[in-house]
């Protein structure tokens, strides 16, 4: 059972663990994720592994706490096992060597932009970031972001910290000031990715994006993660996670994110109320 | 000399009532007593020919097993299951003996066969409660280690074959738990899990080791197994793994599954227990089952179980060509499933919040047979008609997972992504890697699985001990514990 080496928190409700996994440390490239279960009960989840150490044999994976399953996943301390962790998953990144590549990522997306900046960097290429969040305390991976990136650009907002504006403000500017990208990679949130899909799309620039459906077992035998890609069906697990932004059926992918929303949230409402209760 | 006959009919299996078993999921056979095991046992013949062995895809010494039983030697009924079968309880639950061993059963002939099916799973369950050994001990090792990638019935029983024959086996399962379609597919109330997971220990005691969370294809290639690693044989039993949607308007609206979605949620990830366990299901009211095989029969039934007032099986043929096991679809209905047959779907409608609402098919009517020999299914124009459901649940069968074709480039395939494999042998045409059970064949049953688990295992043998000797072997990984051990 995989252990958690170290735990460090990176924003409100944004953990970043290094965890005990060689076989998939020393295997995964850019892009890949692995599927997690924290314990007897729990759910399979799907994480993007934002670092990987091959020599230490431990991969880093970012965790937003947003449902009962990250939220217990968040609360594990180092020293602490998770149960299961399969990988990696997914088709790896596609680099170019040299290519010329825009990374955005809103919100807990750079945590997904990150492997890839860093994979890009290492094979001789170029990237520049657009890291955005609401406001300063929930952008991450600043520092990290800006060691492989030039430039490196923070949007908030709310102009807490660095430019005020949205994430594709700061990419119009970037084109406008005459930079030339392969492609634009942007995960974030749906409607973040699709907006920058929105001002890619007229200009024919390659625009990437990384789905985040919801998945059972991550290998490609379930269907649950399906996607429409230029009409056409996709595993997100097995011909994913990245896609072409342009040709992404959106809407669909968003509307079955909500497929056990009452579910979720009676889960959560339960597991607060059991972690509130006095011990017995 | 044949003895007389005593009894026609099988002696009946006791079974929850309907009533009771349609909202429960616990098990809906009960089993024989010992009083209904004896008896049933002595209806053999013990007929001179011995036909029914010839049934069994992995050659159980049928006679003697219920011969013991009849003379109350259930210990001894034990060990003859146990040498050829790693899984009787299983596979006296599961297999469709209807099919194969009482087929061929010479009382058969004129009456009912021996309830053979019952019988096996009787031995099984009496030796678990009374702690039965089942007398295995593997040969001296051999120093050849044998990779097995998929831990479902071919993978497994390819796995205690070769470790009683002294080789160092390792299993590399994908998913968190072992059994395949015995873990996720099959339901608890047909399977129940803590016995495929007390018949899957057994191989612990052979000393086959048992990783799973290992997706071969990604964590290790098939190369890697071989180069880094230092397997010196593979079976490949992945299974048929890829679910197949029909392209009509609708399919990827919510509460739209696949089979395999359908099933792993339930029975792997015990939906059916939340919210006690954390993966959720749609608990749907009026469920759709489109399909006619025993997975879409364990899809209805389950759907009765998680609440539907109205569980529906749609199916394009008629009664007769149903591929189900008549058993399944009996318990089916005596559960209240509806059956409309001679259906199809056009296009599934939704709601406003993508949310399906209803199945809109058109009826069929049979034509001319196509090349499975079943009279092909031809559309009525203009008979389409409405089902008002909130899950729909796709049974129609399911393609080859791409994992490791995609990434063993030199491994031969069909045209429809199976592993080219020799039926008898189930070596592939990449030297050192054998293949069985349905990557190899589509999608099949169990036994069938199992045989080729059988056959691949005595075809590895031969081709390790063809290999002379060998220098122990030094891991290079630096997850040494993944490495063949040399010795212990």
């Amino acid at each position: 059972m995989p252990r958690i080496l170290s735990k460090e928190t990176l924003a409100p409700d944004v953990v970043r663990f290094w965890i005990d996994a060689p076989a998939i440390a020393r295997k995964r490239r850019p892009g890949q994720f692995v599927i997690i279960r924290t314990d007897e009960t729990g759910e399979r989840i799907p994480l993007t592994i934002a670092d990987a150490d091959p020599a230490r044999g431990a991969v880093a994976l970012i965790v937003q706490a947003v449902g009962k399953s990250t939220h217990k996943l968040n609360r594990l301390e180092p020293g602490d096992t998770v149960l299961d962790v399969a990988g990696p998953l997914g088709q790896p990144t596609r680099i170019v060597p040299g290519m010329r590549v825009c990374c955005v990522g809103g919100g807990i997306g750079a945590a997904v932009v990150y492997p890839i900046a860093m994979g890009v960097k290492a094979a001789g290429g170029s990237v520049a970031a657009i890291i955005g969040a609401r406001t300063r305390e929930l952008i991450i991976l600043e520092r990290e972001m800006s060691a492989v990136t030039d430039p490196c650009i923070i949007t908030t907002d709310d102009g807490s910290y660095g430019r005020k504006g949205l994430v594709t403000e700061a990419l119009r500017m970037l084109l406008g000031e005459g930079y030339a990208f392969d492609e634009v990679v942007a995960v974030g949130p749906l409607p973040m990715m699709q907006a920058v899909c929105n001002v890619t799309r007229p200009l024919g620039l390659k625009t990437i994006v990384s789905l985040n459906p919801i998945m059972v077992d991550g290998t490609g035998m379930c269907g649950g993660c399906r996607v429409t890609i230029g009409g056409e069906q996709k595993f997100v697990c097995v011909d994913g996670p990245e896609f072409d932004g342009h040709q992404v059926n959106f809407a669909e992918v968003a509307a079955r994110l909500r497929a056990y929303r009452e579910d979720e949230a009676a889960a959560m409402d339960r597991y607060r109320a059991e972690l509130a209760a006095p011990p017995t | 000399m044949a003895k007389k006959i005593t009894q026609k009919t099988k002696t009946p299996m006791p079974l929850v009532d309907p009533d009771v078993r349609r909202h429960s999921f616990g098990e809906v056979a009960t089993g024989y007593s010992v009083e209904l095991a004896r008896q049933e046992a002595a209806r053999c013949i013990e007929c001179k020919n011995m036909p029914c062995i010839a049934g069994c895809p992995v050659e159980i010494d049928i006679p003697a097993f219920v011969r013991q039983v009849a003379a109350g030697d259930f210990a001894g009924a034990f060990q003859t299951l146990s040498a050829k079968n790693l899984l009787p309880a299983v596979c006296g639950r599961v297999c469709p003996q209807e099919d194969q061993c009482e087929k061929l059963c010479t009382l058969g002939v004129r009456f009912e066969p021996v309830a053979i099916g019952r019988l096996e799973r009787f031995v099984a369950d009496y030796a678990a409660l009374a702690h039965l050994s089942d007398g295995a001990a593997p040969a001296a090792y051999t120093g050849r280690s044998v990779a097995i990638v998929g831990s479902g019935p071919a993978g497994l029983t390819a796995a205690a074959d070769l470790a009683k024959l002294g080789h160092r086996v390792t299993i590399f399962e994908a998913l968190h738990k072992p059994g395949g379609v015995l873990m996720y597919g099959i339901p608890e109330f047909r399977l129940p899990k803590a016995i495929v997971e007390r018949e899957i220990d057994t191989l612990a005691g052979l000393g086959v080791d048992i990783k799973t969370n290992h997706v071969i294809g990604r964590t290790f290639t098939i190369d890697e197994l071989f180069n880094e690693l230092g397997f010196d044989a593979l079976f490949i039993g992945t299974g048929a793994g890829l679910p197949h949607f029909p392209s009509i308007p609708g399919v990827n609206l919510i509460g739209v599954y696949s089979a395999n979605e359908y099933l792993t949620r339930s029975n792997l990830m015990k939906a059916y227990r939340f919210p006690e366990h954390d993966t959720p299901i749609v608990r749907g009211k009026h469920v759709a089952v489109i399909g006619g095989g025993n997975t879409a029969m364990d899809s209805v039934r389950t759907a009765l179980r998680l609440g539907a007032e109205h569980a529906y099986l749609v199916y394009r043929r008629s009664r007769e060509e149903m591929p189900a096991r008549a058993e399944e679809v009996e318990h089916a209905e005596e559960e209240g499933v509806e059956i409309v047959l001679l259906a199809a779907p056009t296009e599934l409608l939704g709601n406003e919040k993508s949310r399906v609402r209803a199945i809109r098919c058109v009826r069929m009517e049979l034509g001319a047979p196509d090349a499975s020999g079943r009279r092909s299914p031809v559309p009525i124009a203009g008979s389409e008609f409405d089902i008002e459901v909130d899950t729909v649940v796709f049974a129609v069968g399911q393609g080859a997972n791409p994992l490791i074709r995609s990434t063993t480039p030199d491994l031969p395939v069909t045209k429809w992504g199976y592993i080219v494999a020799d039926p008898e042998t189930g070596a592939t045409e990449k030297p050192g890697v054998f293949a069985g059970g349905d990557i190899v064949t589509g999608g099949a049953t169990v036994i069938s699985a199992m045989g080729a688990g059988r056959r691949a295992a005595r075809a590895i043998d031969a081709y390790l001990q063809g290999q002379g000797r060998k220098e122990p072997f030094l891991p290079i990984s630096a997850d040494s514990s993944v490495a063949p051990s040399s010795g212990t």
